[in-house]
């Protein structure tokens, strides 16, 4: 069975329908390009998947569970971690405090323990300074570890997000326009992190992308949407020379 | 290593202090009346701090902290006047039964409140401290209008000092724990920590919760300090006193809050006679602090003129970044 499973999803805002009767299956493993021209509903579908908004038809099963009436904390609970189009880290915390954060979940001990510095605190706070430094170590980010992450250069923090949203140990990961404002530099670099993440997490991806040269690069499945609804699916090659994708992006003739 | 030096050196130093001022007290070079200022600037201290954690920390802006003052304070005097238990006994009781009954309304209050943010939690937790005074007015428990006296004498300057530091010291504890990163993290992006699986509300519910107990305590001490309680002194005018305090202490910065409090402390004492200007005194405090874009009274600040450098380097990168981002 599919990691993912959306079937027939749709969205409505009092009358405009960002995403209607959306179908989508992610096998384990795969990484899969969500691409369609500007105001297709790309993100709406990732705030669809995370709990942001609530789908007001369809159903959406993740692991074999129904998540579509979960928050999204819950949600991300299950294993589906996202980062943002707009980067959102936590600006006046440290690059460490930020991937620590992602770590609440695992940690059990109560306020009163870590004011009093009980055993479990220093022990799990022990742990989690390994985990978090070892995750920055992935990504290179471990020399910046004391610094504020507002501090980062541009594509340090897009590369602190994405260690961010692995902090959680997700199954699913979802890529939310990862390359946007990246110089040609910057991109390649975050194509070599993507990969990574990819042998040594064997996470499954979702990724909205507008960099084509990317897209067609790492993905090996793509999902080509417009108003809302699916207009293509296929390998990257298929879709190249797709009509129906041609036309949504360049105009009908 | 180097944390343990740290800590020895604030404890060492804050024992000095403690003696500093006992020796101070005891051959009669501080007299009563100066203690008394003590006494009400440490609680100043708690009030500020307490509200550091939902205003400065976890970013929500909340204009009835006077009223959590007021129920631990209420609550706190009729144990005291009630039981008859030696005052070891039942002034440890007290404040914590006044904190606990703050830190209850406090979430009673929370969980319809924290729905809402920004300017609207504002307003809703300016009525709510009305509210609390109000009911204080009418109840027949709290004699109303005339309010309490004959509240025993306990909170000396001792007890005060070492309840403020107890106090201050846990909440520094539990900002450096999880759930303090997690209350910093909503403040700095609610959307993002909701996304990396934290229950947003139940944090803001607890930090609240949190706040209100602590302002319990402070004011059950309020309350054994002065021995008489009436709801006018819970008013909106005070709650924003201590908003001021957080304000100019550099919102979310706890030495800045406890620097602030005992600056404005002195201030209020030395400018008694200028009572009436003090409001006034205080926007223009503000008002330039908000010009200047500082970052409030902290140690850093006092400390060195390196921190100010670091803080300028600080704002040129944060350009940069906006820029990039637009």
């Amino acid at each position: 069975m599919a990691l993912l499973e959306v079937h027939k999803m749709s969205v409505n805002f009092g009358g405009i329908k960002p995403v209607s009767e959306l179908d989508l299956q992610i096998e384990e493993g795969e990484l899969i390009g969500l691409i369609g021209p500007n105001g297709a509903g790309k993100t709406t579908v990732f705030n669809l998947l995370t709990g942001v908004y609530t789908p007001t038809e369809g159903s959406i099963t993740f692991n074999g569970e129904r998540i579509d009436r979960l928050k999204t904390h819950q949600i991300v609970k299950k294993g589906i971690t996202r980062t943002f189009q707009n980067i959102r880290l936590f600006k006046q915390m440290t690059v460490i405090d930020n991937v620590k954060v992602a770590f609440n979940n695992r940690l059990k001990y109560s306020p009163l323990e870590g004011i009093l510095h009980l055993p479990r605190y220093k022990k799990e706070e022990a742990w989690l300074e390994e985990e978090a430094m070892k995750l920055l170590k992935i990504f290179e980010l471990d020399k910046y570890a004391y610094e504020l992450s507002m501090n980062l250069p541009y594509g340090k923090q897009r590369k602190l997000e994405i260690a961010r949203a692995l902090a959680g140990s997700p199954k699913l990961l979802l890529l939310d326009e990862p390359a946007a404002g990246m110089n040609p530099n910057e991109t390649n670099e975050l194509m070599q992190t993507i990969k990574l993440i990819r042998d040594q997490f064997n996470m499954t991806i979702l990724l909205i992308e507008h960099d084509m040269n990317l897209v067609m690069s790492i993905c090996e499945r793509l999902v080509v949407i417009d108003y809302g609804m699916v207009i293509a699916r296929g390998t990257p090659s298929e879709i190249q020379n797709n009509e129906k994708v041609i036309g949504a992006y360049l105009g009908q003739a | 290593m180097k944390n343990k030096n740290k800590s020895l050196i604030i404890l060492g130093s804050l024992l000095l202090t403690y003696l500093f001022l006992m020796i101070g007290l005891s051959l009669g070079m501080i007299n009563s009346y100066f203690s008394g200022v003590i006494v009400a600037i440490l609680i100043n201290v708690i009030m500020a701090s307490s509200l550091t954690l939902v205003t400065g920390y976890l970013g929500e802006l909340v204009l009835g902290h006077a009223g959590f003052m007021a129920v631990g304070a209420y609550t706190s005097a009729l144990i005291t006047m009630n039981l008859d238990l030696s005052a070891a006994l039942e002034f440890p009781i007290a404040l914590l039964c006044g904190g606990a009954f703050a830190a209850f309304i406090g979430i009673l209050i929370g969980i319809p409140a924290l729905r809402l943010r920004g300017d609207y939690l504002g307003i809703i937790t300016l009525g709510f401290g009305e509210i609390i005074r109000i009911v204080l007015n009418n109840l027949k428990v709290t004699n109303g209008a005339k309010g309490l006296s004959g509240i025993p004498s306990y909170s000396n300057f001792t007890v005060t000092f070492f309840v403020t530091i107890v106090i201050v010291t846990a909440f520094y504890l539990l900002i450096k724990s999880r759930h303090g990163r997690a209350i910093i993290a909503i403040r700095e992006n609610e959307i993002a920590t909701d996304c990396v699986g934290i229950c947003t509300f139940y944090y803001k519910t607890f930090a609240f919760a949190i706040a209100a107990f602590f302002a319990g305590i402070g004011g059950g001490l309020y309350a054994h300090y002065l021995q008489v309680l009436s709801p006018s002194s819970f008013g909106f005018l005070n709650s924003i006193e201590y908003l001021i305090i957080v304000v100019l202490g550099g919102m979310g910065s706890l030495s800045g809050t406890i620097i602030a409090a005992i600056v404005l402390g002195v201030l209020n004492e030395v400018l008694r006679a200028f009572s009436e200007y003090r409001m006034l005194i205080y926007s223009l405090v503000l008002i330039s602090m908000m010009v200047c874009k500082a970052k409030g009274i902290t140690v850093g600040l006092i400390l060195d003129k390196l921190g100010l450098k670091n803080k300028l380097k600080f704002r040129g990168k944060q350009n940069i970044s906006i820029g990039k981002e637009g």
